[in-house]
């Protein structure tokens, strides 16, 4: 079984973001980039796959800039066998990720394409469900369990409420939650051997997809600040306070 | 100008989240009709007829559409955007899962977790966690958008729309239903309750955890939230989970139990109207968008708390 990976270079999670005065987006001159870490998430769970057995080869795919070379090369080392960069030094929205997404499973037939189920820059939470209806294929959202054999895929979801077990008929996409694992940090000696896998370069030109953006940003501001309110000497005095307030 | 919401239900009961992304769809404009589409799920369309300012109200039964999938629900819904302008559904779980499915088949670029309508083409939306507040205006011909509950209040109740019965395609679909295990709790769910108690770290298991959050929730009547480090600890279930990758809250009351107050967690919980906080250390970030903070061992506060009300 093939498993492709597709993985997003993202304002790294620790990272306090900074709006640009000019309310044109956020700032990220100098500021630490990382893999997105929902995409570690499914890097980890594609090469468990491959240590079991189940998968025979994981192939990392990154849509952005030079950079992005990094991210592929963090999934490399994490055990991935090879990489695919789309350069581009554009913003593409989910729908043109899922547009050349649905490429490249064209011309690699995996088996199963794992994705985060969103990335922390803009939240959308849209890619893996988006390129699961572009090729007809089912999808196990928000996996917290999955389970693939004999072409079928059984993935655990985390749902509003609880847990939900759908069964895939394979091929399917499925996009991680949280719990699903915990990515393993990649060892000197693998990130050695990693810069020695091979990357395919690509630009969205090779594709023939229209990727141009549909949404355009009229301005990216501050969150409304919330002020810090009074420290309470006792729980009597919260209680009290409480009460006043209404809130009890 | 017609706008279709999808509802979110259980085939029993409608959820609260339904009311308010009709308010959404209302502030969008036009006509707005409801879809329910479930297994059994007469009462919900019944309610959903009911919602205040709903045009009519299409109710598709069927096998397929019991959990809702998004390969079924894109099937049924894809054909039925010929005759509306938006599709609106609330980014519950079930909106998260099957809306992009319809976005791409409908060649939409989708407007996530909105929180905010400037009009037919903008709208307003949170990034990087809430951390940036993002105004963006669609070029696409219909919208596709998810609407965050906390950001709209539910329409009211007293409608009497028509409900109509739709034909739903019977696949077979490529995904099926297994089996789920939702938990059964009388506490309030935790995106509508009023008030909320929420547990971090620093309670240490998941007995304790229990110990002392259970009984502070059940004296106010409050629902229990944790954070993602109480969640990874294994001390609370997932669905528990507050901030930006999982529940979005606005309680009335959201007392926060030992938690430091990541920029991920506030994310979820910063709108919420009255705010406490209880911590040992009084520099955690938690004590900044408090409105009481108590530095104190929790142990003993939480205790104390619950006896006090």
């Amino acid at each position: 079984m093939k498993v492709l990976v597709p993985v997003k270079r993202v304002i790294d999670y620790n990272v306090k973001v900074r709006v640009k005065s000019d309310q044109t987006g956020v700032d990220l001159a100098n500021v630490k980039m990382s893999m997105n870490p929902f995409d570690e998430i499914s890097v980890e769970e594609a090469v468990r796959m491959k240590e079991a057995g189940t998968a025979t080869e994981v192939v990392a795919v990154s849509i952005g800039p030079q950079q992005a070379q990094e991210t592929i090369r963090t999934a490399l080392a994490m055990g991935a066998d090879r990489g695919i960069l789309i350069k581009t030094d554009d913003d593409v929205e989910p729908l043109g990720v899922a547009k050349l997404l649905a490429k490249v499973v064209e011309e690699e037939s995996p088996d199963l394409v794992i994705l985060g189920k969103q990335a922390i820059d803009d939240d959308s939470n849209q890619t893996g469900q988006m390129l699961g209806a572009l090729l007809g294929w089912p999808q196990g959202t928000f996996a917290s369990e999955v389970k693939a054999e004999g072409g079928k895929v059984s993935v655990t979801r985390e749902v509003d409420g609880g847990l939900q077990t759908v069964a895939l008929e394979g091929p399917a996409i499925v996009t991680t939650d949280l719990r699903l694992n915990e990515p393993r940090y990649a060892s000197l000696p693998n990130i050695m051997k990693a810069k020695k896998k091979p990357i395919d370069m690509k630009e969205p030109g090779d594709y023939g997809v229209d990727i141009s953006p549909r949404l355009t940003v009229v301005k990216v501001t501050e969150p409304p600040v919330r002020e810090a309110g009074e420290k309470v000497e006792d729980v009597a005095t919260l209680v009290e306070k409480l009460k006043t307030a209404g809130a009890v | 100008m017609a706008v279709l919401v999808i509802a979110d239900h259980d085939n029993a009961a409608l959820s609260d989240a339904t009311a308010k992304t009709v308010t959404a769809a209302k502030t969008f404009g036009g006509d707005v009709d409801v879809l329910v589409a479930g297994k059994g799920a007469g009462d919900v369309a019944a309610a959903a007829a009911g919602i205040d300012g709903v045009r009519k109200v299409l109710h598709a039964d069927g096998e397929a559409y019991e959990k809702q999938l998004a390969e079924a629900m894109e099937a049924l819904i894809v054909p039925m955007m010929d005759g509306y302008d938006a599709l609106f559904a609330p980014a519950t779980t079930m909106g998260k899962n099957v809306t992009p499915r319809i976005a791409a088949k409908l060649d939409v670029m989708q407007l996530s977790d909105i929180i905010g309508i400037e009009g037919q083409d903008t709208f307003v939306r949170p990034i990087y966690a809430g951390n940036a507040i993002m105004t963006v205006k669609s070029a696409d011909a219909k919208k596709v958008v998810t609407v965050r509950g906390t950001a709209f209040d539910a329409a009211g109740t007293g409608g009497s729309a028509a409900v109509e019965t739709v034909d739903a395609p019977a696949g077979p679909f490529k995904a099926a239903f297994v089996s789920e295990e939702i938990v059964e709790s009388d506490r309030p769910e935790l995106t509508a309750a009023k008030r909320i108690v929420s547990g971090g770290r620093a309670l240490g298991s998941a007995e304790e955890f229990e110990r002392l959050m259970n009984p502070l929730a059940d004296k106010l009547g409050a629902a229990v939230g944790a954070s993602r480090a109480a969640v990874d600890a294994g001390y609370a279930p997932n669905d528990y989970q507050v901030g930006q990758t999982g529940k979005i809250v606005a309680p009335e009351l959201y007392i926060a139990v030992g938690i430091s107050g990541a920029i991920q967690h506030l994310a979820g919980m910063k709108d919420s109207k009255i705010i406490v906080a209880i911590n040992k250390d009084e520099e955690a970030p938690i004590f900044q968008v408090a409105d009481y903070g108590l530095v104190a061992d929790l142990f003993n506060a939480v205790p104390e708390l619950t006896d006090a009300l």
